[in-house]
């Protein structure tokens, strides 16, 4: 009990150094970008109200990651969550918003009670709330204790990080905080949980049995397939987005829960590249994300609507943020050069060195992962190219997003910084990668001297002994020479002038914006394909004006939120059903109350002196 | 040197393929069909005609034939046909190439969506619907491959000297993958324009003149590349001593024959595609899921081979 509250609070190994940085290089253009981004939505009062919690949001992310104290992570923890619900529900006057708050904080105690739970446990065994002192302890620890911490932990960082099926908050809660918030939620907030993990479960308490990492292979996989088959379905573009940050955090936790499974099975080597691809991916993801919550922000800011149905050419009004969104885009879908595309591509390739690796089974799980690591990335790219048809291109559906304007200045810096990161973090992989080797190899405490990447030759370890080549700053200017030679070839034919004329209207009548595709016709096909999940269901009504005559017909699909109608709601209404059956103790006598009061207390004495 | 002559030989001979399938087609069906060269007629027709481009297009419609085309003359400058090891194909594996052919894709399907035409929409719904599933096929053939060679280097389609269980299934897989991606019945149809059924001719439908000719030729690329790497895989073959080295063969009869070799095992395939894309009927789109799910587990299978050495 002496060092209940010790003096030494902070730590800076290469993990916090890293979160450190993820959370700072997104937190700062969105703070910029809060500037022109406020003014004219909310009173003077209430800008300075939400700098105010911003500032507390982000300082207390960051100390979040860099104190080396349990109990103190878990007051921060704690900070953190109530700062980012009273950003969510900033938006007072919208019903939506203090329901997306309810449900926001009611989960994310869910989460810290579990982890309270856990850090408890570990609190019991070590005596201490030191991480290095909890570190040794967990190492005499018995293995069921662990299992049960780990599962504890899972549940708790998994409700931050959004794993399905506890993702349920979060896309309600990402898209109504006002943009710049959205961008640090998703990009930031929802990684710290991931720092939780690797924190606790791979360096604290040590990899155990080769079912953790299977387990968080398992739950990854299908948090990615949910989440980007949900993102497909939506209209609400900041919706779609928050989706999509579910599928992410998937893919990040591929990479995690392999580095746990090989650590199991001592890959070593494998256990700190597959940490490598999932920790590049955080903090790609972190960078993309921003950006898209930003370009997303920007496009509500000048259309005052998030809704893709009313948006649409908004590349003529809106050039620059339109190229910022499209370089969001194509890093999100793993498009080469990009930055989405190297961590993808080191996710699949640890997938591959591990089938080739790897024992038995494993194997050929490891292989069916990376097949749906794959359907994830394909899905992915058909989202944001919907995202960004229809919000950007054709013509424009609405009043609305006919008279949007380019937003100022200001915004467009933050923008352009994290596409310029996006670029920078696509062709300088190696040396980040260098970065991560250091931080991978510190956490799994793994010599990482022999693992040796160069500019175009990753030669990861004496025991896979092939070389790969891999290089975005060479596939980035081959793409860039041939396509410039295609059109040299295109213009040696002579100047090409052009004929500007209609779109073909199939010779009837002027085509408008409602002829266009939709956002929900082009889901379309992914709404039949995955009905066996989406169960999508349609209400039609005819409103007559006579028997004869019907004067308008009112159409609309939906799909079955599976998870809140089988999982939440029945929950819910097993949670009210206890609380009235314990309503029956509550008579309103004090004698009764003090009696209670008793029980419990010689209950505790009890459980005090047994266990 | 060697990587411009691969770069051409695929820009001259692509095209070939595309007008040999369909005289296949013709033949079989009784019919004497066009020349074998019409492709490189149309080509040169629209080349030389005059674009219209329409009024609600932005950049992204005039970018995107060169980026489309980037994307495949990338692909095909990675895989290895005359040369092991160039400096160029360092620039990625077989992973990589996945994620290179989406790029074309990812253009090709915003291009379509940029002049507002309800076709356009609809065909790259659809592309993009087909292609996604593809994906997970086409990774998997790539690990059945790499699996047996134990790394996903590029190099592994020229190193496999041998005939498995493995290639076999994954040479299937990606047969199925080319039907798909290069438009062909039973999941789309080149030779129609029918408004409801169209995929792949549907987002193109707004282009003319030389940007219609950039993306024509790209296709015919990209199919070429596709038949490569299945003939490469159920057709094995060893370079030949004096390119190995990465040096000139002396003998330009030798690389001759070897050219001639390279063509006659990819026109096996391209006939075997005709041969499908005659006997079978079109599906209807949503029976696409159902190909494309075949196209998976085939390749799973042939990971699965793989992994179990046989």
């Amino acid at each position: 009990m002496s060092d209940f509250l010790p003096k030494q609070f902070f730590q800076f190994d290469p993990l916090s150094l890293f979160f450190l940085f993820v959370i700072f290089i997104v937190s700062l253009p969105s703070a910029i970008y809060s500037f022109s981004y406020l003014k004219g939505e909310y009173s003077p009062a209430k800008i300075r109200l939400s700098w105010f919690l911003l500032t507390i949001f982000v300082f207390s992310m960051a100390l979040v990651v860099s104190v080396n104290n349990a109990l103190v992570f878990l007051v921060f923890w704690e900070i953190m969550s109530l700062a980012s619900y009273f950003l969510v529900v900033f938006d007072t006057d919208h019903e939506k918003s203090i329901q997306a708050g309810m449900i926001y904080i009611v989960m994310t105690h869910i989460g810290t009670a579990f982890l309270i739970a856990a850090l408890m446990l570990m609190y019991k065994h070590a005596n201490s709330f030191d991480f290095s002192a909890i570190k040794s302890a967990c190492q005499v620890m018995p293995g069921k204790t662990k299992n049960i911490i780990f599962l504890l932990l899972l549940a708790g960082f998994g409700t931050k990080a959004g794993i399905v099926p506890l993702h349920i908050w979060l896309p309600y809660a990402h898209p109504q905080a006002p943009s710049h918030i959205s961008s640090i939620m998703s990009g930031v907030m929802i990684k710290t949980a991931l720092y939780g993990i690797i924190r606790f479960v791979i360096y604290i308490l040590g990899v155990q049995a080769y079912w953790w990492g299977i387990l968080l292979l398992i739950l990854a996989g299908i948090t990615c397939l949910v989440g980007i088959i949900y993102a497909l379905m939506v209209r609400d573009i900041k919706r779609l987005l928050a989706y999509s940050s579910v599928e992410n955090i998937g893919i990040i936790l591929l990479g995690i829960g392999m580095a746990m499974l090989f650590q199991s099975i001592n890959m070593p080597y494998l256990a700190v590249f597959s940490l490598i691809a999932g920790l590049y991916h955080l903090v790609n993801h972190a960078i993309f994300k921003g950006l898209l919550f930003l370009g997303a922000g920007s496009v509500y800011k000048a259309c005052g609507t998030r809704d893709m149905e009313k948006l649409g050419g908004l590349i003529k009004n809106m050039p620059q943020t339109a190229v910022c969104f499209l370089i969001g885009a194509m890093a999100i879908s793993a498009l080469p050069p990009f930055n989405g595309f190297v961590s993808e591509w080191l996710i699949l390739q640890a997938f591959f060195l591990g089938a080739v690796n790897a024992t038995g089974g494993i194997k050929v799980f490891l292989v069916i992962c990376a097949a749906v690591l794959a359907l994830t990335s394909g899905l992915a790219a058909a989202c944001f190219v919907k995202a960004f048809g229809i919000t950007f291109l054709a013509l424009p559906r609405s009043r609305y997003a006919e008279e949007a304007r380019e937003v100022p200045l200001m915004m467009r810096m933050s923008m352009f910084f994290l596409s310029l990161l996006v670029i920078v973090f696509g062709l300088a992989c190696v040396k980040i990668i260098k970065i991560l080797v250091q931080v991978a190899g510190s956490v799994m405490s793994v010599d990482i001297s022999s693992m040796h990447f160069s500019l175009n030759n990753f030669v990861l370890s004496p025991q896979s002994g092939k070389n790969i080549y891999f290089s975005t700053p060479l596939l980035g200017l081959m793409l860039l020479v041939l396509g410039l030679a295609g059109f040299v070839v295109y213009r040696l034919f002579g100047k090409n002038k052009a004929v500007i004329y209609k779109t073909w209207d199939c010779g009837y009548y002027k085509i408008g914006p409602r002829n266009e595709y939709t956002a929900t016709a082009f889901s379309k096909p992914f709404r039949i394909a995955f009905g066996f999940f989406l169960l999508p269901y349609r209400k039609t009504q005819k409103i007559r004006e006579s028997f004869y005559h019907v004067k308008s017909f009112v159409y609309e699909t939906h799909t079955t939120p599976v998870f809140k109608l089988y999982i939440y709601e029945p929950l819910l209404e097993l949670v009210f059903k206890v609380a009235k059956s314990v309503r029956r103790m509550q008579l309103g006598s004090i004698h009764l109350y003090l009696g209670y009061i008793f029980i419990t207390i010689v209950l505790l004495i009890v459980f005090i002196q047994k266990f | 040197m060697l990587i411009i002559l691969q770069l051409i030989l695929f820009i001259v001979a692509a095209p070939f393929l595309s007008g040999l399938i369909s005289k296949v087609k013709n033949n079989i069906r009784m019919r004497k069909g066009q020349s074998v060269l019409q492709p490189y007629y149309n080509l040169a027709k629209l080349f030389l005609k005059r674009e219209v481009v329409s009024e609600t297009a932005s950049w992204i419609f005039k970018a995107t034939p060169f980026v489309v085309l980037a994307a495949m003359l990338v692909a095909a400058v990675l895989i290895p046909v005359f040369i092991l090891r160039s400096p160029l194909n360092h620039a990625g594996d077989f992973l990589a190439l996945i994620f290179i052919f989406s790029l074309g894709r990812f253009f090709l399907v915003l291009s379509a969506l940029d002049t507002g035409s309800s076709f356009g929409g609809m065909g790259g719904s659809r592309e993009m619907f087909i292609s996604s599933l593809l994906e997970p096929a086409l990774c998997m053939a790539v690990f059945a491959v790499s699996l047996q060679f134990g790394s996903t280097d590029i190099l592994a389609f020229s190193g496999m000297h041998a005939i498995s269980v493995s290639s076999v299934v994954a040479a299937l897989t990606l047969f199925l993958v080319a039907i798909a991606e290069t438009s062909r019945i039973p999941v789309d149809n080149q030779e129609t324009h029918l408004e409801l059924t169209m995929i792949h001719e549907a987002m193109v439908l707004e282009y003319s003149g030389r940007s219609l000719a950039l993306i024509e030729l790209s296709s015919h690329i990209k199919q070429m590349i596709l038949f490569f790497l299945i003939a490469q895989i159920i057709f094995p073959i060893g370079l030949p001593a004096c390119l190995v080295g990465g040096s000139f063969c002396t003998s330009f009869m030798q690389i001759f024959l070897w050219v001639l070799w390279y063509l006659l095992r990819i026109i096996i395939i391209a006939i075997a595609v005709a041969l499908v894309e005659i006997s079978v009927a079109k599906m209807r789109l949503f029976r696409a899921a159902d190909f494309l799910g075949l196209a998976f587990v085939l390749g799973v299978i042939a990971s699965v081979c793989a992994i179990l050495g046989v």
